[in-house]
């Protein structure tokens, strides 16, 4: 029944997206696997040389979007992963028009193309827990099932409707191909450079102020884990892959033992969209609503469908304070030290105080 | 201080010399504060040679018989050092406390509900108020489960929203499990900064049925305020005349789990804020859904912020069981009938609790 590979493996994968980091590891973890016959990495003409040594074993081909379609008709592909996302705009690369390019457009040239690729039966779509939007009214704990009540702001929240919307559409013009999306909580780690881990590794961080979200986080391991169980196994559907258990802002931020700094929240807005326009910062209102709303998905059909449970998001953010010490303002020892201290003193201005009557 | 030390004489030992190696077994065994010959009291202590930090780490082993006994010397002094001393402990408690939050030691479930700081923060100042401010009298605790899910279901009252509070804190300290009501809030809350995030770390939630159904399917115990901005915002003329329960979602949130429902009655809370006015054109303005005029607010500022001291009673009634309608949650029918109940009960019990309290401000 299936051309390619063996039991579920699909033969010949392609890879968007080998040019960054995420699309980069996948690849030559699935090259590394001996049950997939072929990788070919995809990615746009102009991306970078920083992951070539990663990818010996994946061959890499850079086209347009455009001339996408023949590509994969001719490849004989069996599987498609879908990881060319960006999500935040890069300044040096185009801003927010290059990062709707990529992200809306882009995805749209790859689902026609998946469309006419006659072998294909499996694809993988990266999608975010941004997903779900933001609202006030929003319940605590989205499951898959939960529709976004208002359309975000930010622009990655609104490409990733959009291209949910898009992998819809796919799913019922296509429904004898196995489509898999997953959202990811943010991606955090020893190694990952993501803009969250950019603003957890400063030591001063701001925050807005009177709030104080609740974040869930995804080592990066445990996302090429789900995203290669995904390639090799057959699992249908869309899913929430986070870790499990929650973080508060302050509670991570003083883990990592950096100091807050609260800010009115329409200043930051404020601040997000002049670095966006001066042409700084990658901070944009996706990020100002994440820290103003926070977000929490439900994990339970993930581990039911996929038998894996990603490490906990506590567990998660240890690892990056590991990686990280170096914006350490306050330390354990240190505030162990400072308690002792404090203890001892107040001892010892109790037991003179006790004497002096006697 | 020294009065231990000295108490130590008798075996030999100098007044700050600590043993370095733990007396054997058969030693004297620790002696209690009380056994101290207080009469002996050295004039002051005279800090040894050694620098302040290890003076104090090594006083401490000499000043508390039973860390002699127990620990060996040098050993930074522990919280249980010092038995008979309640304000040692208390004050090494509260550090570890500032310590353990000042360094993210602790966990947040994932509405955002931070057990320790609701423990250590804002149930005792809760417990100043409904205990000594407002005498507040509980009855009727033995029908909340000890375990399992149920939905508390109470009138509301008071302009602000303090009878949730009063109620999830006075039914932590009087349950015999000590069990936490999860309020569900109005979304005007989670919309407030600052407020919105004591909402949560005291267990709140958005009152929605996605999070109900959650909190119940995860056996909690969920209070919830049908009556909603309705309830508190009613002139004082309407006291105690409980408002439309709305679409009667928290019936159908209980009927989809199987959830018992408990009916609970509070008295008093109409009278800490007696809202006498509703200036809707502000309200309109600073987009509230009502603005209050109390005797006190807005005339002396801040200070009319200060609930009057009503007495207060909070009654719980026989829960309502659910289990066998299941199947109901979405007949119209039966949701409205269920809350129809739910409501007379409530309002039928607050009517026996006003006749048992004459005077509002009374003892």
């Amino acid at each position: 029944m299936t051309p390619g590979g063996t039991s579920g493996a699909p033969g010949v994968v392609v890879v968007t997206g080998v040019g960054r980091y995420l699309g980069a590891h996948v690849a030559a973890r699935l090259a590394a696997d001996p049950r997939i016959e072929r990788v070919i990495g995809v990615d746009a003409p102009d991306s970078g040389t920083e992951f070539t040594d990663l990818l010996d074993r994946v061959e890499r081909i850079r086209v347009d979007n455009d001339s996408l379609g023949g590509l994969l008709a001719d490849l004989d592909v069996d599987a498609v992963v879908h990881l060319a996302l960006v999500s935040s705009p890069d300044p040096q690369h185009g801003g927010r028009s290059a990062m709707k390019d990529q992200n809306v457009i882009g995805t749209m040239h790859l689902l026609a193309a998946c469309q006419r690729a006659p072998r294909l039966r499996k694809i993988v779509v990266r999608s975010s827990t941004a997903a779900y939007g933001v609202s006030f009214r929003d319940p605590a704990v989205f499951t898959e099932e939960t529709e976004p009540r208002e359309v975000p702001r930010g622009g990655f929240g609104r490409d990733i409707l959009d291209l949910e919307g898009y992998v819809r559409g796919f799913r019922r013009r296509r429904s004898d191909v196995t489509a898999t999306v997953l959202r990811f909580a943010p991606f955090i780690g020893s190694t990952a450079d993501t803009t969250l881990t950019r603003y957890f590794a400063q030591p001063f961080v701001p925050t807005v102020f009177g709030r104080d979200p609740r974040l869930q986080f995804l080592h990066f391991d445990d996302a090429l884990e789900v995203l290669h169980r995904s390639i090799v196994e057959d699992h249908p559907g869309t899913y929430n892959v986070a870790g499990p258990g929650v973080l508060s802002l302050s509670q991570a931020i003083r883990r990592a033992g950096r100091v807050a700094v609260p800010v009115l929240e329409p200043g930051l807005s404020g601040a997000a969209a002049l670095a966006r326009t001066m042409g700084f910062g990658r901070y944009g209102l996706d990020q100002v609503d994440l820290f103003v709303h926070g977000r929490v998905v439900d994990t339970s059909r993930l581990e039911q469908e996929y038998g894996f449970t990603p490490r906990s998001t506590a567990k998660a953010f240890e690892d990056f304070i590991r990686a990280h010490q170096g914006g350490v303002v306050v330390t354990r020892g240190q505030l162990a030290v400072a308690e002792q201290l404090v203890l001892d003193g107040i001892r010892q201005v109790r037991s003179a105080v006790q004497e002096r009557p006697s | 201080m020294s009065g231990p030390a000295e108490g130590r004489d008798p075996q030999g030992v100098g007044r700050f010399d600590v043993p370095q190696q733990p007396p054997a077994p058969d030693a004297e065994p620790a002696r209690r504060n009380g056994h101290r010959p207080t009469a002996q009291v050295a004039p002051t202590p005279t800090p040894t040679p050694a620098d302040e930090v290890d003076t104090a780490a090594t006083d401490e082993p000499v000043a508390t018989d039973t860390g002699d006994a127990s620990t060996p010397g040098g050993t930074p002094p522990a919280v249980a050092d010092r038995p008979g001393d309640h304000w040692d402990r208390k004050v090494a408690n509260g550090l570890a406390f500032l310590r353990r939050r000042l360094a993210g030691d602790y966990e947040v479930d994932e509405f955002g509900f931070d057990s320790e700081l609701t423990d250590a923060v804002f149930h005792p100042l809760l417990r100043l108020l409904y205990r000594d401010w407002f005498r507040t009298e509980v009855s009727g605790v033995e029908h909340v489960p000890v375990d399992g899910p149920a939905l508390v279901v109470g009138n509301h009252s008071g302009t602000v929203a303090l009878d949730a509070l009063i109620l999830s804190a006075a039914l932590h300290d009087k349950h015999p499990a000590h069990r936490y009501l999860r309020l569900l809030g109005a979304d005007l809350v989670f919309r407030m900064p600052v407020v919105s995030e004591l909402a949560r770390k005291t267990g709140g939630t958005v009152a929605c049925n996605p999070d109900a159904e959650r909190l119940l399917g995860g056996g909690d115990l969920v209070g919830v305020f049908p009556e909603g901005f309705k309830g508190i915002g009613k002139l004082y003329a309407d006291r105690y005349k409980l408002q439309r329960f709305g679409r009667g979602g928290f019936v159908s949130a209980a009927l989809r789990t199987g959830t018992p429902i408990v009916p609970v009655a509070i008295v008093g809370g109409e009278e800490i804020y007696p809202m006498l006015a509703d200036i809707k054109p502000l309200a309109r303005l600073l987009k509230l859904p009502y603005f209050p005029v109390t005797p006190t607010f807005p005339w002396l500022g801040p200070l009319g912020m200060v609930p009057l001291p009503s007495k207060w009673l909070i009654e719980f009634c026989p829960p309502i069981p659910t289990a066998h309608l299941t199947d109901s949650a979405d007949d119209p029918l039966v949701v409205f009938n269920l809350a129809d109940q739910v409501r007379e009960t409530i309002q039928q019990t607050v009517h026996t609790l006003l006749e048992r309290r004459p005077d509002p401000f009374g003892p």
